[in-house]
């Protein structure tokens, strides 16, 4: 499947098999991040028993409850939830778009969520409690890819010139992010780390009771609209044919990428390529269809976060390398193969 | 292409002079304002009969000027980079920034300050040049790999480059802790805190590269009509490729490791040089250097101001200055070129 927006699957003889196929396919990625995440929390300064991580989960109790239930755990759940939210973001975009270099950091929604959490912690001065902090990363993500949007039109967006625009945004947010962190009392190097290229690093069930809500909330929206995705992957005129209300359906969509990619982003910083990725291989594993993809690309995305963060958590112990680094290092080669591969294709150029 | 605003040599001559005398001045200001003002006379008078017991001569000397002379050499070696990477690639976007060629080089001196045991400018300098080299190959490969990525898809995979060098490079800062608070600050690119003996171990560098630059101007020119224009007209091409590569990697090499990665001077200015003085790169290439200097000039000055006690790193200014800039040539020149037609659907 060389196609970056392949057509949705049709109902064919063979949909039941294709269907099962899918459903396993989800099922095993379901469990293979759970034997992740188990593994994850056994490791790290000190290994723990898978069986203390079980017992931690499911009685609140044992030997190491407080390393593996305060420490552990909130930062992978975090991971989770914010890997597999941006994921659902990129799925979302690259399926309205119809572009498949689109997803949320490309588009400036990361850049506008980190410069505008910035400016929420340096100005607010602690006054307006930090559970608003997701809107307002919301508030920054809409407002800066509304901009890169708009700067992008010319008698209709062209996808590369929408990406080129996003990037050049984006790299004038990083500056913008500085800029503010120049000027607020966070001012330690680490910490504007986690804004520029993020980590989910001293996670706490607080922050993971700030995102829960946002992802699940905007992840079941966007499933509940798997097949108004479906209709508009096919393009503008088929689903103006088929009775889509386009521009307004569109425009929904829009805000809940930008409501599951700000408030990740509001937890774990500029976290880049996640929803650049996670869309691309759940596509190779179930499908284009949207009812199979967006679960897949969740579990992929959060599968994708998780590993990136233990490996910066244990890999060079005890130094903690931000998960943004490892995301880079595989996004940005992957980012270059895709528009490698795009210009092999015929009308793709 | 946009008519240059002169047309005559006479005209550009003339244009070059009023903006070296823009750069004196910014040159002057640089070193009078800040956090305490200087009389301009002073300064004057600090390089012509210096008087080691006049505190205001003894801040000129050993802070302002050299920090001047900082943000001035590396503004024009960035902004000369550019023009020569926009003409050599006929892409209005190229340049050391955009094409990962600052950051490889930020990251190949990261990697030079904790893997190996140097500390010396004089020897991380040859680290920033072979991280720009390897950044300039690999770009050069993903442009011409099996027929080339359109030069919009060619500038995308270079930003992917940039963010990838970024990336390791705070990696690699994460676990060597110790150095990171102000070699961070050096990333953001900084003219500040440097003194003359820094400049002279860059110096020779730029120079070297500025004078390959001016040399290859010429066969520039005809080299960005067109790779078969060129080698018609007799032109060795490969040969003016790799010495403007050479010429391309030792000025943005040692802009780095002066002053380190300090974005879109080699984008925007050499479109100022090319508005006033037209396509002959004889032209563009003197008068981007001197608005290179100009702007980090300026740009240094602005950073000092917003944050007293302490001041912005100079890559956030240009980073603000610039980023409208860059839209602008992505809507303009990106619009419209012919074989370019298929950039502007969205289906395939």
């Amino acid at each position: 499947m060389t196609n970056p927006v392949p057509m949705p699957n049709r109902k064919l003889p063979a949909s039941a098999a294709a269907r099962k196929r899918k459903t396993l396919t989800l099922l095993l990625l379901l469990a293979l991040l759970l034997i992740i995440f188990v593994l994850s929390a056994c490791l790290g300064s000190k290994w723990e028993s898978p069986l203390a991580v079980l017992q931690t989960i499911f009685f609140r109790g044992g030997d190491s409850a407080f390393v593996i239930g305060m420490l552990r755990l909130p930062r992978l759940t975090l991971a989770l939830l914010a890997g597999a939210g941006l994921s659902l973001a990129g799925t979302v975009l690259q399926g309205l778009i119809r572009n498949p270099l689109a997803s949320p950091d490309v588009l400036g929604m990361t850049g506008g969520a980190s410069a505008a959490a910035v400016a929420f912690i340096t100005f607010s001065g602690g006054a307006i409690s930090i559970r608003w902090l997701p809107v307002a990363a919301m508030a920054g993500a809409l407002l800066v890819s509304g901009l890169v949007y708009a700067l992008s039109w010319k008698n209709g967006v062209a996808p590369a010139r929408l990406v080129l625009i996003g990037v050049g945004v984006s790299a004038g947010m990083g500056s913008v992010t500085m800029l503010l962190l120049a000027f607020s009392p966070v001012t330690s190097a680490s910490k504007a780390y986690i804004w520029l290229i993020g980590s989910v690093y001293g996670a706490s069930w607080q922050q993971v009771l700030t995102l829960l809500p946002w992802t699940l909330i905007f992840g079941a929206i966007a499933w509940a609209n798997a097949r108004n995705l479906n209709v508009h992957q096919l393009g503008e005129q088929v689903a103006t044919g088929v009775g889509v209300a386009l521009q307004r359906q569109r425009l929904g969509l829009m805000l809940v990428t930008v409501a599951l990619a700000g408030s990740a982003v509001a937890v774990v910083g500029a976290v880049g390529f996640i929803g650049l990725i996670g869309p691309h291989i759940a596509r190779r594993l179930v499908g284009a269809s949207h009812g199979a993809l967006l679960p897949a690309s969740a579990l992929i995305g959060a599968l994708l976060l998780l590993l990136a963060d233990t490996a910066g958590r244990t890999l060079f112990q005890p130094l903690d390398i931000p998960a943004g680094v490892f995301t880079a290092a595989i996004g940005a080669p992957f980012f270059i193969m895709l528009l490698l591969r795009q210009r092999r294709q015929p009308g793709g150029s | 292409m946009v008519k240059p605003l002169f047309k005559h040599n006479s005209g550009r001559l003339l244009g070059l002079l009023a903006a070296l005398l823009l750069l004196l001045l910014a040159f002057v200001a640089s070193i009078a304002l800040g956090t305490t003002s200087i009389a301009p006379l002073k300064t004057l008078q600090a390089l012509i009969r210096y008087d080691p017991t006049d505190s205001d001569q003894i801040i000129i000397v050993t802070t302002r000027l050299p920090r001047a002379m900082f943000a001035l050499t590396v503004g024009a070696s960035l902004a000369m980079a550019g023009a020569m990477m926009q003409a050599l690639t006929r892409n209005p976007l190229a340049s050391p920034g955009l094409f990962g060629i600052n950051s490889g080089a930020v990251l190949a001196v990261v990697l030079a300050l904790t893997l190996l045991p140097l500390t010396s400018l004089s020897q991380l300098i040859w680290a920033a040049f072979v991280g720009a080299a390897v950044a300039a190959l690999l770009v050069y490969v993903l442009g011409s790999l099996g027929g080339g990525l359109t030069p919009i898809r060619l500038i995308l995979a270079g930003s992917a480059l940039s963010a990838l060098f970024g990336a390791l490079t705070q990696g690699v800062l994460a676990l060597d802790e110790s150095g990171l608070q102000n070699v961070l600050f050096w990333l953001a690119g900084s003219v500040a805190g440097k003194d003359m003996d820094t400049l002279l171990q860059v110096l020779p560098y730029m120079l070297t590269g500025g004078v390959l630059a001016l040399t290859l101007a010429y066969s520039l020119t005809i080299l960005s009509a067109g790779e078969e224009v060129a080698r018609g007209l007799g032109q060795r091409t490969s040969l003016v490729k790799t010495l403007s590569a050479v010429a391309v990697v030792l000025l943005a090499g040692s802009a780095v490791s002066a002053a380190g990665a300090i974005g879109f001077v080699g984008l925007v200015m050499p479109h100022f040089a090319r508005y006033f003085a037209g396509n002959d790169y004889r032209w563009v290439i003197p008068y981007s250097a001197v608005f290179g200097g100009i702007l980090l000039l300026l740009a240094d000055l602005a950073a000092r101001f917003p944050v007293q006690p302490g001041e912005l790193p100079l890559g956030v200014v240009t980073g603000l200055i610039g980023m409208p800039f860059f839209i602008y040539i992505a809507r303009t020149e990106f619009t419209q070129r012919r074989g370019e037609h298929d950039e502007s659907r969205t289906d395939a």
